[in-house]
């Protein structure tokens, strides 16, 4: 099914789009296994639209609520937003994808002073997702933001790409889109958002704290202790390219840490 | 039996040809995914630790047919372990690195993982000069048996070195530890009959 009348977006890049077919057929999404080519084989009917998708919005909010994922995308207008996805892993895309800021929804739950943080969850279920069978990692996925950060312009609810409904093994229906973080923090397939007052514990701090932090912002200059962040490989290119501070996204999101020490909140 | 055995090592030069054949073929069709030089320096590492393996294979196999003749062949698999090892590496030096010395040398330095696969396949080389019959006439039975007692060391460094590469799902580099184990396992038990069969 295809979107229509989509709204362009200033924030898009001009740079040259990766094909879908790379787009949907190399996919980290552990919930349907650890390969790249598993979620595009395992995950073509996820989710099962014959059920309704519920994404849950509570915590430290005035208004908390349940939302019909099919209601709730009605009440939103959906933009194309091209950005660049670096994956933790030294590789990455240009993604044209389908979606609204974040801050649309949070704005709506009015999240009180205590909302400091942002906590995202997976769906839950193995039965649909093969890989939470295997206890890879602490199953469901949870990622987090800083209220500042889930509140950004650029941080966007993706509910598709290239013009059309998301691919389950994109993270289908409805996923998070951090364009200056590295690809992991944009959690798939969200079924709750909750503002908390702690920093989260997310899936991979928890698997592997030394070697993924809650920032997790794309920065050159700090490593993975496994491997190099200085360079990635653009999915279709032969050559790597110097990875860009904030994954080129600086102008927009430097703000959000002046004053930190980027070395030490990695 | 000699013309068997000849016809044969062509027969296992081919086999071993394959994987490479079937890497090119694939790379030229496109059948690698999106992110095809990372599939052929995986890949080309896997083989090459998966033929270090096969060596080690041979002894026991020996011993436990009786069928001395799979020595014949060692040398041959040896070789191509060294291959696809060389080939995994210039990939990493051209491909990753774009053979910057600077940067490889902080490669090697900073990262466990390459540092070790550095040095597994650095200790592949002299294995490799030595292996003719020359060097080993010139070494002597003794001492070439001595030094290429380097694969054990060989072996675990290069399935350490997929291990520490792998994000999160270890099941695939732990099952090569393991069928590790039980080739170097083989031979200490072995050693600990005969020590014992000499103490008796």
């Amino acid at each position: 099914e295809a979107y229509a009348d989509l709204q362009p977006s200033d924030f898009s890049t001009e740079e040259k789009l990766t094909t879908y077919e790379s787009i949907t057929s190399y996919n980290n999404f552990y919930e349907f296994g650890t390969d790249k080519e598993s979620p595009s084989a395992l995950a073509a009917d996820f989710p099962d639209r014959s059920k309704p998708w519920m994404i849950t919005v509570d915590g430290e909010c005035d208004k908390p609520g349940q939302y019909d994922y099919n209601e709730l995308i009605k009440t939103q207008t959906l933009e194309e937003r091209i950005y660049r996805l670096r994956c933790v892993e030294g590789w990455s895309m240009v993604i044209p994808w389908v979606g609204f800021p974040l801050a649309e929804v949070l704005k709506q739950a009015q999240p009180n002073s205590k909302a400091k943080f942002v906590e995202f969850t997976t769906l839950y279920d193995p039965e649909q997702m093969p890989g939470q069978r295997r206890r890879v990692l602490d199953w469901p996925y949870r990622e987090g933001l800083r209220m500042d950060e889930a509140m950004h312009p650029l941080t966007l609810l993706a509910v598709g790409l290239y013009g059309r409904e998301m691919p389950g093994q994109n993270g289908a229906p409805i996923r998070l889109v951090v364009p200056w973080k590295y690809g992991f923090k944009s959690i798939k397939s969200i079924v709750r958002i909750r503002f908390v007052e702690e920093m989260p514990l997310t899936a991979w701090v928890q698997a592997n704290a030394g070697e993924y932090g809650f920032y997790s912002n794309v920065n050159p200059d700090v490593n993975h202790p496994r491997w190099s962040q200085r360079r990635e490989r653009r999915i279709g290119e032969f050559l790597k390219r110097e990875t860009l501070m904030f994954n080129g996204y600086g102008d927009e999101v430097a703000e959000l840490y002046s004053g930190m020490d980027l070395k030490r909140y990695f | 039996m000699q013309k068997h055995i000849t016809s044969l090592k062509r027969l296992v030069f081919i086999i071993s040809l394959l994987p490479l054949s079937w890497l090119i073929y694939a790379l030229l069709t496109d059948q690698l995914g999106a992110n095809p030089i990372e599939a052929v320096t995986r890949d080309t590492g896997v083989w090459a630790l998966r033929f270090i393996m096969v060596t080690l294979l041979i002894s026991p196999l020996r011993k436990l047919t009786g069928i001395n003749q799979f020595i014949r062949f060692r040398r041959m698999l040896g070789l191509f372990a060294f291959f696809y090892a060389s080939v995994h590496m210039l990939l990493y030096l051209g491909m990753d690195q774009f053979f910057d010395v600077h940067e490889i040398w902080l490669d090697i330095v900073k990262r466990p993982f390459i540092t070790i696969g550095f040095i597994s396949f650095v200790l592949l080389i002299p294995l490799t000069i030595t292996s003719t019959d020359k060097m080993m006439k010139r070494l002597g039975g003794r001492r070439w048996k001595k030094l290429h007692y380097l694969i054990y060391l060989i072996v675990v460094l290069s399935c350490v070195h997929f291990y520490m590469l792998v994000k999160q799902d270890k099941t695939e580099p732990l099952i090569y530890l393991l069928i590790t184990f039980l080739l170097l396992g083989f031979r200490l038990f072995i050693q600990h009959r005969r020590n014992q069969s000499t103490a008796l």
